[in-house]
């Protein structure tokens, strides 16, 4: 494990850069049982509850982490010294906003789920922000009560190091459904994106033909439940309602993005009359309120295609620097894809996401 | 480009041979009956077809207008668009000087997906009866697909071995909402006498499998079904490939019908990532997953890509091979290609060959 990082990585990167995507790693139950209320914490001892681990991300699976990260149980990144090493050492960013993938929104009990999502954050907090001020951190609510989840983000939000508000791509029903608007206007009051990041509640098989049988089916059809959730979001009008809404998608893949456009602004040309308040193309409307990770970007290695796909997006405000550590998206130090230009590196790096992150831009003042 | 030139294009547009890869003949029920046991009738007449959702008379996402189809595709006869060889041939064939037109039969009628498996049997034998004797009979341009009761693959291929002999079935037709993702081994015979009939699979988008249309569960819009369609067939063509569906049929083409293609490098590009990963997971891959989408797979046109910047079209075009793209125009719905007018006016002639109907000619054996 590399914990102590004497050489920068050169000049690949950027230093200072705001890594939108970084996962700290629960090992078990037992890391949140100090944080637990004391009923919560006393059921997960009697009944045996160990871990909430999700298999959308095995421990074991190389994707999950690169060897040289993993510890002796396998687990990478349980500490914030060993994560900000890396990350911010020498990866050289500047700022780095923990996204925590522990499995709470497998729970289908309401009350379990707050519970959970409480300890989580707290210990988020405590193990993790505390130790180190370059980090920053996502609130993790739990889906399964709309109440529960506003309540969530008015208790956490109160702490400036949390920069947004946390979901997973697959949930039980579509997220532009309106039950789940009082989530967004919680957030926006606080003035906190929505951050989707994959992963999946497994409410619903992972694709519309069933359940997969390989686990890398499960994994490259995260890629489907984000443009589903686009199309939702905008169908159902949350960006009429909540037009100072920003959504982040986080390890969704960027190059589906610009087909799937073609396909639905050709569609709402045709069937608009459906949904008469989506009153603009909905192109336009990805442009002004959607921004997506760079890990993975999904394209060959090929700089000439990595180049013309970005160009396919049609913006340069949209993508937002991520390593995405400890997955394994990338060798070496590549945390930034050959083929985009300097220019635009800069902005990925730094200003499209402090434009995002209204919480990063009260750091920068 | 000026107008002048413009026009230009489109007239010898208009001169080259078209092959349309999806033209839905509505196949009505009294066509059928001479088909079906009086058992089977007699069911249809008191329980109708069961898809797998609730509506015994519409649509789950009721579609934009009625029948899904152009208001003038409605026949003088007073029947539905697309059931009057005569009033198609008219607007469609004979109008765009169209050479071929695969047929591509939907609906309730071809008991596609029913609940009930051997009603769905008996419905597509029937439905490929009514292709070969209503229509192919009739006009020989229209060239019929083996509708097949694709939910039980050794049915499946009994219904393809039964057609297999007649030369004018010229693609073995599913939809591609199946009840499990179409690479799983329970599909697998339909695979296995498709290779040996030496017929393409043509794979049409659509149908109700059972599962929310999202891993998220239910959208609500039909603009969402239309939209997302797309991940469907992304699933489908995923599967196809991690299952090993291509190591055990090399020689198996599959056609994907109304999928859209725009998004077929993205996935490739991102199935090779995750394998370059995972590949210890799916030994029985012996190539990049974009290796087997360049080798085994076809789409066509319809709804043609419109992306703001025509060069991006092309890109993605070339991206998949002009010698895997076919048109199609998906007459008589209301979202119709114009033969004359929805190809990118920047094609090459030899490109518009290939796209028109060098490749449908080469891969339907037309």
């Amino acid at each position: 494990m590399s914990i102590s990082s004497p050489e920068p990585a050169g000049p690949s990167l950027e230093p200072g850069a705001i890594d939108c995507d970084v996962h700290p790693t629960v090992p078990d139950n037992k890391a949140l049982l100090p944080y637990l209320e004391p009923f919560w914490a006393e059921s997960i001892v009697s009944r045996g509850i160990a871990s909430l681990e999700s298999i959308s991300y095995p421990t074991k699976s190389p994707l999950t982490s690169r060897p040289e990260w993993r510890g002796k149980d396998g687990f990478a990144a349980t500490g914030a010294t060993e994560l900000a090493a890396q990350v911010c050492g020498r990866w050289q960013a500047g700022t780095a906003i923990l996204n925590c993938l522990y499995g709470v929104q497998l729970v289908y009990s309401e009350d379990m789920a707050r519970a959970f999502c409480c300890a989580l954050n707290d210990w988020i907090a405590k193990e993790w922000l505390d130790r180190d001020p370059r980090l920053r951190a996502s609130i993790v609510v739990p889906m399964q009560n709309v109440e529960y989840a506003v309540d969530e983000i008015e208790r956490c939000a109160r702490d400036r190091r949390f920069v947004q508000v946390l979901m997973l791509c697959m949930q039980e029903v579509p997220l532009g459904r309106r039950h789940y608007w009082p989530i967004y206007a919680a957030a926006i009051r606080h003035g906190l994106p929505i951050g989707i990041h994959a992963g999946s509640a497994y409410r619903n098989p992972v694709t519309a033909l069933g359940w997969p049988t390989w686990y890398i089916e499960d994994y490259a059809a995260q890629s489907q439940g984000f443009q589903s959730q686009v199309a939702s979001l905008i169908t159902e009008g949350v960006f009429a309602k909540h037009p100072e809404l920003k959504v982040v998608l986080i390890e969704s893949g960027v190059t589906w993005l610009s087909a799937f456009l073609w396909r639905f602004d050709k569609f709402w040309r045709g069937l608009r009359t459906e949904v008469p308040w989506v009153d603009r193309s909905p192109g336009e409307i990805v442009r002004d309120h959607f921004r997506m990770t760079i890990q993975p970007l999904d394209t060959p290695d090929d700089p000439h295609i990595v180049e013309r796909a970005i160009e396919h997006l049609r913006s340069d405000d949209i993508l937002l620097y991520a390593s995405d550590y400890p997955h394994w998206q990338f060798e070496g130090d590549a945390t930034m894809p050959a083929g985009i230009s300097p220019a635009l590196r800069r902005k990925i790096a730094i200003d499209n996401p402090l434009a995002t992150y209204a919480r990063l831009r009260e750091d920068a003042r | 480009m000026n107008m002048e030139v413009m026009s230009k294009e489109r007239a010898q547009g208009a001169r080259l041979s078209i092959v349309d890869c999806d033209f839905h003949p509505r196949l009505t029920h009294e066509q059928m009956k001479p088909f079906l046991t009086n058992q089977w009738w007699s069911y249809l007449q008191t329980y109708g077809s069961r898809q797998r959702h609730g509506q015994a008379k519409g649509y789950n996402y009721p579609k934009i207008a009625p029948q899904a189809s152009r208001r003038d595709a409605w026949p003088p006869n007073g029947g539905t668009p697309g059931s009057d060889v005569d009033f198609c041939r008219e607007q469609h064939l004979d109008f765009y000087g169209i050479d071929h037109a695969i047929l591509t039969p939907l609906g309730q009628s071809t008991g596609n997906g029913d609940q009930n498996g051997e009603l769905s049997a008996a419905l597509a034998s029937a439905a490929n009866d009514v292709q070969f004797t209503q229509w192919h009979a009739r006009d020989a341009r229209f060239k019929p697909s083996i509708v097949v009761p694709y939910e039980d693959g050794v049915a499946a291929a009994a219904e393809v071995r039964k057609r297999a002999s007649n030369k004018e079935f010229k693609q073995v037709f599913l939809l591609s909402r199946t009840a499990e993702a179409a690479g799983r081994k329970r599909y697998w015979p339909i695979y296995e006498a498709a290779v040996e009939a030496g017929l393409p699979v043509g794979i049409h988008a659509f149908g109700y499998g059972g599962w929310p249309l999202t891993n998220s569960g239910h959208p609500s819009f039909y603009i969402e079904e239309m939209t997302e369609h797309a991940t469907g067939a992304q699933a489908m063509v995923t599967s196809f490939i991690m299952e090993g569906v291509f190591e055990r049929f090399p020689g198996l083409k599959v056609v994907l019908i109304e999928c859209g293609f725009g998004w077929l490098p993205s996935l490739g590009w991102r199935l090779d990532k995750n394998w370059k990963r995972l590949k210890d997971e799916v030994p029985h891959l012996k190539k990049a997953p974009s290796e087997y989408i360049r080798e085994n797979f076809w789409v066509t046109t319809q709804p043609m890509e419109e992306t703001e910047n025509p060069d991006h079209l092309i890109e993605v075009m070339e991206w998949i091979g002009f010698d895997r793209i076919m048109f199609s125009s998906d007459y008589p719905h209301w979202d119709f290609d114009d033969p004359f007018t929805s190809l990118p006016p920047s094609l090459t002639i030899a490109q518009r060959r290939m796209v028109y109907a060098d490749n449908a000619r080469a891969l339907y054996k037309l």
